[in-house]
């Protein structure tokens, strides 16, 4: 492994990675090296091919070309539930969540992969099974007031508000104990209180958890606010690459967002 | 207002008269509810008018109550008035050519055997009546008017059953003794619930073991109180729940839509047959005992074995494929082919009752026992994996597939696993009905089994074990209940179903999230 920047080993790396659609190259040979312990942002111009660039970590699409390290290891031919098990998490730009399930059942299923009770478990609760879903749920609802919904566990996922969702999201992501987390959108649709304080979350995440954060976000705010480091997309290629405020000065950048010269806050 | 009124009794009136025209009322008028008093045919005018009267007052309150009156009995009126009109064209013009049941019978009972003018009037009078009764009812706070309408139909469900139909008195008192056990539960129900919750919170072990036993007692109790017939279709309900709580893993819990789930009974079936019956091919004669795992087994290997080729189909597509699935087995077991193993269209027949040292099941009310221990350890599966890593993976599975895998659920190892465990419920279920009826025909596992079976699923109430349970009552026990009906069951049944699936799409006791669900699709 090799180390980067900040003295950390490589969390994830992913190389010359390339996903087409038919005709199209979503994603065209990008390579971004992510240390442990740091919050990487991806961004980019709508349909730059940043959630594809997901997809093709958490192992839902394969990629066609190049290959994505995981501490060391290849992703590519995993089925998603295997790197999930890796350590690898992640939240969705608009909502996933189980939603006829309670918050604490979403965070539940989150704790799957390292839960170990099966059908016998199931049907004979054996104190193992009694004991190991004491905890989970011990742990679910930590995991819960972690985020920011103490208490809120028999909640429908549904019938918490829109910004709750996005936490629960992130609860249930980080039920799975990964190292890696990958969030999409994580502040969209949030007001600036709560996009505040979804942004002391994600330092927490990487101060208090150890975990590396790969954030894709729109809010530039939120960008600059969080990020060591920022990779920015066009037409499925890395523009540029480098600390939010070289990538905020690089004409390349600017040129992506706006066709030419000009300043715009919210892409 | 009078605008409403009118089209609210045409409407009810052309209902009426559709049915008249069906032939209903005829076959109906031998059906006594209340002996001397009232006929089925009678009341369904009767509630008919009311229907109208009701439906025609306005919702807001802002009418005096003597204006909704006046709406109700207009309705009424318009309603009973298309029903005279019927007749007296019925027995003006034949037209019997064109409307078999257009005959002097039916006329005769729409007016109510008085002769076509003082019948159609007396009709229209007393449609004027019913409907300002039921104009009038709509005032009447909704606890006492809800319970009314329970009470009424009590007494029509009793009497129908009864072969003569109710006394005058029984009626009265059956009426009574539902419209205040009714009213009593609306009014006072909540506290007494919550007194129960008290006391059960205070020694919750103690109330829980009485419950639990005096419902065990009624339970062993209850092939002594229905009798022979009674308990053969009890039967027939309990082993509809053990496939039903199958299929209810299947689609319910891993919302996996399958349509041939029937396949598994037909393998549960076949197996037990080819393994205990010294007339089967293989001349086996193995003990019931040995063979009802073992068709569980084969059950629950032919689900995972179906699993596999559908593992990446959703939807419409895996309900296509299970379809064709469940038709392929039906077709291999009457097959030429394995005439020689499974005898084709003649089936497998001495199949032995199960027997426990020298005494051998033979009648009705020991297969109920059979079957009560089935469902009991069913149920008691379902409820512990419902609550569990397993049932909480197969929710997921459920509401979202992608996301269940990224989340770390196995979706191969979880859908075979549902699929398996789903099946073995329904060999089961086969296992003891071959045994139960001594033989087995390939015609006795067609594609409408599994469709009933999805259809109670549906009915009770997706994903809920007590709701799978009311719906094999319903679905499976109400059509045979309905017998006397003859003709008219089917067009009875499906009526009531389409009203239930409108009235309560959720089903008739729903799992506990979807309640929620819907609940909130309302609040929003």
């Amino acid at each position: 492994m090799s180390a980067a920047a900040n003295g950390h080993p490589v969390c994830l790396s992913a190389r010359r990675v390339t996903k087409r659609f038919g005709g199209l190259v979503a994603v065209d040979s990008v390579s971004i090296d992510i240390p442990e312990r740091t919050v990487a942002s991806v961004i980019g111009p709508n349909g730059a091919g940043k959630t594809t660039f997901f997809n093709c970590i958490t192992g839902l699409y394969a990629p066609e070309d190049g290959d994505i390290l995981f501490q060391g290891r290849s992703l590519v031919g995993y089925r998603p539930d295997s790197i999930a098990a890796m350590g690898i998490a992640r939240t969705y730009q608009n909502i996933r969540l189980f939603s006829a399930m309670t918050a604490l059942e979403n965070v539940l299923v989150g704790q799957h992969a390292h839960l170990r009770s099966g059908v016998f478990g199931a049907i004979f609760r054996p104190s193992s099974t009694v004991l190991e879903e004491e905890r989970a749920q011990q742990e679910a609802r930590e995991m819960l007031a972690f985020v920011g919904l103490p208490g809120r566990g028999d909640l429908l996922a549904t019938s918490i508000p829109y910004g709750g969702q996005r936490r629960l999201e992130i609860a249930r992501a980080l039920a799975s104990r990964p190292k890696l987390l990958l969030l999409d959108e994580p502040t969209a649709g949030m007001n600036p209180q709560e996009t505040d304080d979804l942004m002391h979350l994600i330092e927490r995440l990487r101060d208090e958890l150890a975990l590396t954060v790969l954030l894709i976000e729109h809010d530039m705010r939120v960008v600059m606010g969080v990020s060591d480091q920022v990779s920015v997309l066009h037409y499925g290629t890395k523009i540029s690459e480098g600390t939010p405020k070289e990538v905020q000065n690089d004409p390349r950048v600017v040129e992506a967002y706006l066709g030419t010269g000009g300043s715009h806050g919210h892409a | 207002m009078l605008k409403r009124s009118l089209r609210r009794g045409a409407l009810v009136g052309g209902v009426l008269v559709f049915i008249a025209l069906i032939g209903a009322p005829a076959a109906f008028a031998r059906e006594p509810v209340v002996r001397g008093v009232v006929t089925l045919s009678q009341l369904l005018l009767a509630i008919g008018a009311l229907l109208a009267g009701s439906g025609a007052a306005p919702a807001t309150r802002t009418r005096s109550t003597g204006a909704v009156v006046a709406a109700g009995a207009i309705a009424g009126a318009v309603c009973m008035l298309l029903l005279a009109l019927l007749a007296l064209l019925v027995s003006a013009v034949d037209l019997r050519q064109v409307l078999v049941n257009a005959t002097p019978q039916l006329v005769d009972e729409l007016t109510l055997g008085r002769g076509v003018v003082t019948g159609s009037t007396v009709l229209v009078v007393l449609g004027t009546v019913l409907g300002a009764l039921g104009g009038w009812s709509t005032r009447l706070p909704a606890a006492i008017s809800r319970s009314a309408v329970l009470a009424g139909a009590a007494v029509v469900v009793v009497g129908v059953l009864r072969d003569k139909g109710l006394a005058i008195a029984e009626a009265v008192a059956l009426g009574v003794a539902v419209w205040a056990v009714a009213y009593g539960r609306s009014r006072w129900g909540s506290a007494l619930a919550t007194r129960y919750q008290r006391v059960q919170r205070r020694n919750s072990t103690m109330v829980s073991i009485v419950v639990w036993i005096a419902g065990l007692f009624i339970l062993l109790g209850l092939p002594s109180i229905l009798g022979t017939y009674g308990t053969s279709v009890l039967d027939l309900v309990g082993l509809y729940v053990l496939m039903g709580l199958g299929l209810n893993i299947v689609v319910g819990y891993a919302g996996l839509l399958d349509l041939g789930y029937v396949a598994f009974f037909t393998i549960g079936a076949y197996v037990t047959g080819l393994l205990t019956s010294p007339a089967a091919s293989t001349q086996l004669g193995l003990s019931f005992w040995i063979a009802w795992p073992l068709a569980m087994v084969a059950a629950a290997g032919a689900g995972a074995l179906l699993g596999i080729p559908v593992l990446r189909m959703r939807g419409d597509y895996l309900a296509i494929v299970t379809l064709g699935f469940g038709e392929i087995i039906r077709i291999l077991v009457l097959s030429d082919t394995f005439k020689s193993v499974l005898g084709g269209a003649q089936g497998i027949i001495e199949i032995p009752g199960p027997s426990i040292g020298s005494f051998t099941m033979m009648r009705p009310q020991h297969f109920y026992y059979l079957i009560l221990i089935g469902v009991m350890i069913v149920v008691f599966v379902s409820r512990r994996i419902s609550d569990s890593r397993v049932g909480r993976a197969w929710m997921a599975i459920r509401e979202d597939e992608d996301v269940a895998e990224a989340t770390g659920v196995n979706l191969v190892k979880y859908k075979l696993l549902a699929f398996a465990m789903g099946a073995s419920f329904s060999g089961i279920g086969g296992a003891i009905f071959a045994s139960w009826v001594h033989s087995v025909f390939p015609n006795s596992f067609t594609l409408l089994v599994s469709i009933n079976i999805l259809s109670l699923v549906i009915v009770g109430g997706i994903g809920s074990i007590p709701g799978v349970i009311l719906g094999a009552f319903f679905l499976v026990g109400l059509p045979e209940v309905l017998r006397s009906f003859a003709d008219f069951r089917m067009i009875t049944f499906g009526a009531l179903l389409v009203a239930m699936m409108i009235a309560r799409p959720e089903g008739l006791w729903p799992a506990k999230s979807r309640r929620r669900e819907l609940h909130l699709e309302v609040a929003e």
